[in-house]
């Protein structure tokens, strides 16, 4: 271990000369190798490269904040996942926003009448960008053991959907796989960062 | 001026709308508006046999399924005359009031939690995944069972069931006691539920309100003691009455019923070992299915297996209304048949229809904040108030 | 169990207080003491029923439409009676045309009748006459037709399968290999 701590950022002062004890910090082509690599791991445990898009991907897939949308008996289901046993704390998402200008995604948990199908819609509208659906459970993804004249047959009629999950009502784990797979969606996506060809082209 | 607490809420228990006329503060009309989760069970039961339709009546009060499948169930044996046998009996009434416990756990947890109190609403939950498992294990799904079928059960209970049920029931006074330590006495909580949505008893009657909310209103009218079924009528409980019909007491009448419910689990699982141990079916194989073992050794359990399942039993042409003590009031079935196996009409008298309609009786004339807590009090979902 | 008034003392005291009452008694079918009363005087009996102190059925529990087509008249409606005090129940029917669907509210005897008038009229188009607000309850307000009628479809949606939908396009294969792409953070133990 070399006695003086290491600055990995480069240093211009006038007049300072590598030699000098109390010169400071030292340029980096002045280290000898091993002091060259002891530097190079000091930057790796402290700073991180990465593409904006997966920073934005990454920050946005860890923190959905759900809309409280529960219909039906599925939103039982979703209480329970926010409950102690199947914790979605752990994934972020245990903040489940009121107002749906607040959040960003939008679980569709229980069967959708014909009725509330407007109110859904006008809910999905107030979302901000970017947001996603999950369709919780079989009666919002297809209609489920209801196909009536009551029951809209499938969500995806209205909104658009990221992710079905099935079941009657789905385990809370499978809720949270298809939050895992939303998930994964999400970090896969193509973020757009820049104004849109379009509109550079129009103004 | 006109506020609408919409069908999007976070404290209306599901898509209840209520449109209020507030002055200021205070309410000077309330008008609940549902239909939001109608799903037409009624006109789908037309089309299905009864045991097919048995699943749709788990979706109604989705808090205590098992319960919705008990009264459906002994509503169509009133219709054909027969009674389950009494395994059966005992095991339908130890999931009806696990199922109680159940519902009364997640209404004082939301509840709690649109009041204010977080950290109900986690031990609630907590216990509430326990009776999830027992579900599990005897039926296979943790919360739409379709356990009960008409005659008995679809299955006899497991063994791993005794055990895991009695360890249950032995830590739960404990916990109810938690429940108590943080809201009984507590200040925020009696002020926010002490004189906060009174309703008189001649109201709630005329209103043909039931259950809790009735007896939190001191008229002690419950069915499982007036018009018992299921062999109620052997097992020593109290039911707990209320006496000014605030939503104060209306939580004290329930976590009284938690307990109650824990002692009638606990006479029903000592008996369980009582009964026969082949009698978790009536052997009656014109309308009940025989047991799988017989069907694959003898050809009339065949046939009848065969013709029960793919066309329906037959009941005999006629109605009957038979109603169960729900966790959240009268739970009634009325069937009318007319000789084929589908229904001809099923009429369902759901409590929570009935409950919402003291909404307004409960809450004009009083703060706005105080429509949330007799939301709560009322203790309403919506699947069956919309069916 | 479920106790029932005495239908003979039932049907003397309603006749007696309400003279020309033609009553009758459903037998076969019920299994309940059904007792059928004209349509028009179907308020007077609830009331009386409600406020005789030998009967007390304070409490009506529900009430509802069935459709009984194609028998005439084509309507009935169910009303059940409980007394709390007495612990019995009582179901009256009144029977009601198809071309004149009318029954006078009993909403003034019991207010909870209220809700369920509504609903028997949303589902079967009865209009109960002297109702305060005779809408739609559980259908949206603009919805057409009278679902629970017999002669109204359930709805059904076709489902779509392979073999009823032409010209079905197959997803695209390349939808399979949409996986997590890995974003490479190193834990300090590493």
């Amino acid at each position: 271990m070399p006695d003086r701590p290491l600055n990995p950022f480069r240093t211009l002062g006038p007049g300072l000369r590598a030699s000098d004890p109390s010169a400071g910090p030292r340029p980096v082509t002045s280290l000898d190798a091993s002091e060259q690599e002891e530097l190079r791991r000091e930057v790796e445990r402290g700073v991180l490269f990465t593409k904006v898009e997966s920073m934005v991907n990454w920050a946005r897939a860890n923190a959905l904040w759900p809309l409280g949308f529960g219909l039906a008996c599925c939103a039982i289901e979703m209480m329970a996942i926010v409950g102690p046993r199947f914790d979605i704390a752990r994934f972020g998402a245990e903040v489940f926003r009121a107002s749906p200008r607040q959040a960003d995604l939008m679980i569709v948990a229980g069967r959708v009448s014909i009725k509330m199908a407007p109110v859904l819609r006008q809910l999905y509208d107030q979302m901000s960008e970017p947001k996603w659906v999950i369709a919780m459970g079989a009666c919002s993804s297809c209609g489920g053991v209801f196909n009536n004249y009551a029951i809209l047959q499938g969500v995806d009629k209205i909104v658009p959907v990221d992710v079905y999950v099935p079941g009657c009502p789905p385990r809370p784990e499978a809720l949270i796989h298809g939050i895992m797979k939303l998930q994964e969606k999400i970090l896969a996506s193509h973020v757009e960062l820049g104004p849109r060809p379009a509109e550079q082209g129009a103004a | 001026m006109v506020l609408n607490m919409g069908p999007q809420h976070p404290s209306t228990h599901g898509v209840l709308r209520v449109v209020l006329e507030l002055d200021g503060e205070n309410v000077v009309r309330a008008k609940p508006i549902i239909g939001y989760l109608h799903t037409g069970m009624e006109k789908q039961a037309e089309y299905k046999t009864y045991t097919q339709s048995i699943p749709q009546t788990d979706r109604m009060d989705y808090l205590a399924p098992m319960s919705n499948n008990l009264a459906f169930c002994l509503a169509c044996e009133k219709l054909l005359g027969i009674t389950a046998p009494p395994r059966a009996q005992v095991v339908r009434v130890l999931f009806a009031e696990l199922s109680r416990i159940a519902a009364h756990l997640v209404w004082l947890g939301t509840h709690a939690l649109d009041i204010g109190a977080a950290t109900v609403f986690f031990y609630c939950f907590r216990e509430r995944e326990r009776v999830m498992s027992m579900y599990e294990m005897v039926c296979g799904a943790r919360m739409t069972a379709s356990y009960f079928r008409v005659g008995g059960l679809a299955q006899d209970v497991p063994a791993e069931l005794a055990p895991f049920c009695k360890a249950f029931l032995d830590e739960m006074p404990g916990h109810i006691a938690t429940y108590e330590t943080l809201l009984t006495g507590n200040p925020i909580w009696l002020a926010r539920t002490q004189g906060v949505a009174r309703l008189s008893a001649d109201d709630a009657v005329a209103l043909g309100v039931t259950g809790p909310t009735l007896r939190g209103s001191n008229v002690a009218w419950d069915l499982r003691r007036a018009q018992p079924y299921s062999g109620y009528e052997h097992y020593d409980f109290e039911i707990p009455v209320g006496r000014n019909g605030d939503a104060f007491d209306r939580y004290r009448v329930r976590v009284e019923e938690m307990r109650q419910s824990v002692r009638i689990a606990q006479q029903a699982l000592a008996r369980l070992p009582e009964t026969d141990p082949a009698g978790y079916r009536l052997r009656d194989f014109k309308y009940v299915l025989p047991p799988k073992e017989e069907v694959k050794t003898s050809m009339e359990a065949l046939i009848h297996h065969f013709k029960i399942v793919s066309h329906g039993f037959f009941p005999p042409v006629g109605e009957a209304y038979h109603a169960i003590e729900a966790p959240k009031g009268e739970l009634g079935f009325y069937f009318v048949s007319d000789g084929t196996p589908r229904p001809w009409r099923m009429k369902v008298r759901s409590p929570s229809f009935v409950n919402l309609q003291a909404l307004p009786v409960m809450v004009e004339g009083r703060l706005v904040a105080d429509v949330v807590a007799a939301i709560g009090s009322l203790d309403i979902v919506l699947g069956e108030v919309d069916r | 169990m479920v106790g029932f008034p005495d239908p003979d003392r039932v049907a003397h005291r309603l006749r007696e207080a309400l003279p020309g009452l033609s009553l009758e008694r459903e037998t076969d079918g019920p299994r309940d003491l059904t007792l059928v009363a004209p349509r028009e005087r179907i308020v007077e009996v609830c009331a009386f029923l409600r406020d005789d102190a030998e009967f007390d059925f304070k409490m009506l529990s529900w009430l509802g439409g069935v459709d009984r087509l194609p028998r005439e008249p084509r309507f009935e409606v169910v009303y059940s009676l409980l007394s709390l005090t007495r612990n019995q129940r009582l179901h009256l029917k009144v029977r009601v045309p198809e071309e004149n669907p009318h029954v006078p509210s009993v909403a003034g005897v019991w207010p909870t009748a209220n809700w369920h008038e509504r609903e028997t009229y949303d589902f079967y188009g009865i209009v109960f006459d002297g109702h305060p607000d005779l809408t739609r309850i559980l259908l949206p307000e603009d919805w057409v037709g009278w679902p629970l009628r017999k002669d109204s479809p359930l709805g059904y949606e076709e489902v779509a399968f392979t073999h009823n939908t032409p010209g079905r396009v197959p997803p695209s294969p390349e939808l399979r290999r949409l996986g997590p792409r890995k974003v490479r953070a190193k834990s300090h133990a590493d």
